[in-house]
């Protein structure tokens, strides 16, 4: 496992060219509406973009972006009205919102529910189990039931989870929402370490412009009601990333100003 | 500082910060010693019954109906110590026909469950059906039955399950409703897909309507199961129903008195210590249950 970023040094102002990768997601021209016909709502318009593999895309945008949508698309949980969705890197894992566990498991049996689906043999799957929970540090834990846990470790029990899935897709649909902000920045960095382990393209959807920017490669700004491309961001900053580097706000405060722009234009919108 | 820590190549920190939220955020109250929760949970229950026994005994004491039609409790107790050997019998036979009912209702209505969450327009048609079985009392069927059956076991058997399966279809559709869509869709990510489905996520997702289902399904079993004995008696086979009905005949009240307290004593057992258990169990493995209860 390569991990193929430079050391951090406090000045770097660039990193290595960026890498030009193939593809592990691709969607060209996809719309989806909903409701039926004569009375359709188009949550999402022609929207193309790729995700490289082992990328980190983070997707924001307001309310009525149509964010979650594009993330059922892409794992295909549902189906586009136009356009065509490509999985090269094969299918997606998928984190929720909420961490979705299956209450009546134990952590470690929720896990091992991933691996048992897929049909991995009984001996391997304790072994994959214990070395899943110790890399999100809950290897203490794996006997207790998920509402013996704080929110922050039932998302790291997901991450495992998913993790478990053997994807090279991980999809996360605001996974952290939930959290008080000390956990969520304790989850970034470890969310951030084992995206470098386990070289996982990630699909990162969040309404929140600083934890898009303090895990993205690339943060992609969606316009609202129908959901668009509305503009495009690399970040080219180190990794690990520093929660607090005054670079890393500069960048938030770019597309923070861009995203109020494009929610004032529906303020317009309303008043005509 | 959390972010310089973090900026430790080795993680390190981030290890040591997430052990230290984890232990602040994971504190659990210890659960008090099994001795202490049994007295607690037990003391009471045994109280109330003290307390409606000398109820009983109050209302004898007023000479509102003479002891000979009106039993105390006392006369009850000794008239159930000299019949203890028919009241085993009878009730062993009773419960033996409620259980192989309430076994039978079980599967019937588990499956029915099944297939109706699975078949909107199913559905839409039987849900009314059911709810209006399970209003249905049970002697009513019991005419119908012994036409049917004749004066068998299984005209009984027939009214137990009659009774008792609705109830079980009803706490199972409950239950299998009552799976977060959230969960299904966690499972359909995970790839649990046709029996899979069913067996990781919907079934043990619906546990805890299915676990109140069977235990109004076993009420209306026992309820079915006296119905059907009181009525259809078959001779030879000594049961509760058929003590109650020749003990009025012969007019032993205190006799009577006691199949009634055996009755309520089977009842009263079963739904305290299997069934209630059971849910309770349940519930609190999921966290459902408040703590302290």
């Amino acid at each position: 496992m390569s991990i193929g970023h430079q050391p951090v040094t406090a000045s770097t102002e660039q990193e290595a060219p960026r890498v030009i990768r193939a593809p592990a997601v691709a969607l060209r021209g996809v719309s989806k509406a909903f409701g039926y016909a004569g009375d359709r709502v188009w949550a999402l318009d022609e929207i193309s973009l790729e995700v490289g593999k082992g990328e980190f895309v983070c997707l924001v945008g307001a309310s009525g972006c149509g964010k979650s949508t594009l993330l059922n698309l892409i794992a295909g949980l549902e189906k586009a009205t136009a356009g065509t969705v490509e999985r090269p890197g094969g299918d997606a894992a998928l984190m929720f919102q909420d961490a979705a566990l299956f209450p009546w498991l134990t952590v470690s049996r929720n896990v091992d529910l991933a691996l048992r689906l897929r049909k991995v043999p009984k001996p391997q799957r304790a072994a994959r189990v214990a070395e899943l929970l110790e890399l999100v540090h809950l290897e203490d834990f794996a006997n207790r039931r998920p509402h013996e846990l704080s929110g922050g470790m039932r998302s790291r029990v997901a991450l495992a989870r998913a993790l478990a899935q053997e994807r090279n897709v991980l999809l996360m649909d605001e996974p952290f929402g939930a959290l008080d902000a000390i956990t969520r920045d304790l989850l970034h960095d470890e969310l951030e370490r084992v995206w470098r382990e386990a070289n996982l393209a990630v699909v990162f959807v969040t309404h929140n412009v600083r934890e898009a920017v303090r895990l993205g490669d690339r943060v992609i700004l969606l316009s609202s009601r129908p959901g668009r491309v509305a503009e495009e961001f690399l970040i080219n900053l180190p990794r690990p990333r520093e929660a607090n580097a005054p670079e890393l706000a500069n960048y938030a405060t770019v597309i923070t100003n861009r995203l109020r722009e494009e929610v004032r234009r529906h303020g317009s919108d309303a008043g005509e | 500082m959390v972010a310089t820590q973090a900026n430790d190549p080795s993680f390190e920190g981030l290890e040591l910060e997430l052990s230290g939220l984890d232990r602040l955020d994971s504190g659990l109250p210890s659960r008090p010693s099994r001795l202490r929760r049994i007295v607690a949970a037990v003391w009471p229950k045994i109280a109330a019954i003290a307390i409606a026994i000398f109820l009983w005994q109050v209302v004898v004491w007023t000479g509102w109906k003479p002891t000979f039609l009106l039993p105390g409790p006392v006369a009850t107790f000794k008239a159930m110590g000299t019949d203890h050997h028919a009241l085993l019998q009878g009730a062993a036979t009773t419960l033996e026909r409620a259980l192989e009912g309430y076994a039978i209702a079980l599967v019937i209505g588990t499956l029915l469950a099944i297939a109706v969450t699975r078949l909107t327009l199913l559905r839409t048609a039987v849900t009314p059906l059911i709810t209006g079985l399970q209003t249905m009392p049970s002697v009513a069927w019991v005419p119908m039955a012994i036409l049917l059956f004749g004066l068998k076991p299984s005209a009984i058997l027939f009214v137990t399950v009659l009774g008792s399966a609705p109830a079980l279809a009803i706490g199972t559709i409950a239950g299998i409703d009552a799976v977060p869509p959230l969960l299904h869709r966690a499972g359909q990510i995970l790839g649990a897909r046709g029996i899979d489905r069913y067996r990781y996520v919907v079934l043990p997702g619906a546990l805890p309507g299915y676990v109140t289902g069977m235990k109004q399904g076993w009420a209306f079993a026992w309820r079915s199961v006296m119905a059907g004995e009181l009525i259809d008696q078959i001779t030879g086979h000594p049961s509760l129903g058929i003590l109650l009905a020749t003990y009025q005949d012969q007019s032993l009240a205190p006799d009577m008195f006691g199949v009634i307290v055996t009755v309520l004593i089977i009842g009263l057992v079963l739904d305290g210590l299997v069934f209630s258990q059971l849910e309770r169990a349940v519930l609190r493995r999921r966290g459902l249950l408040a703590t302290g209860h």
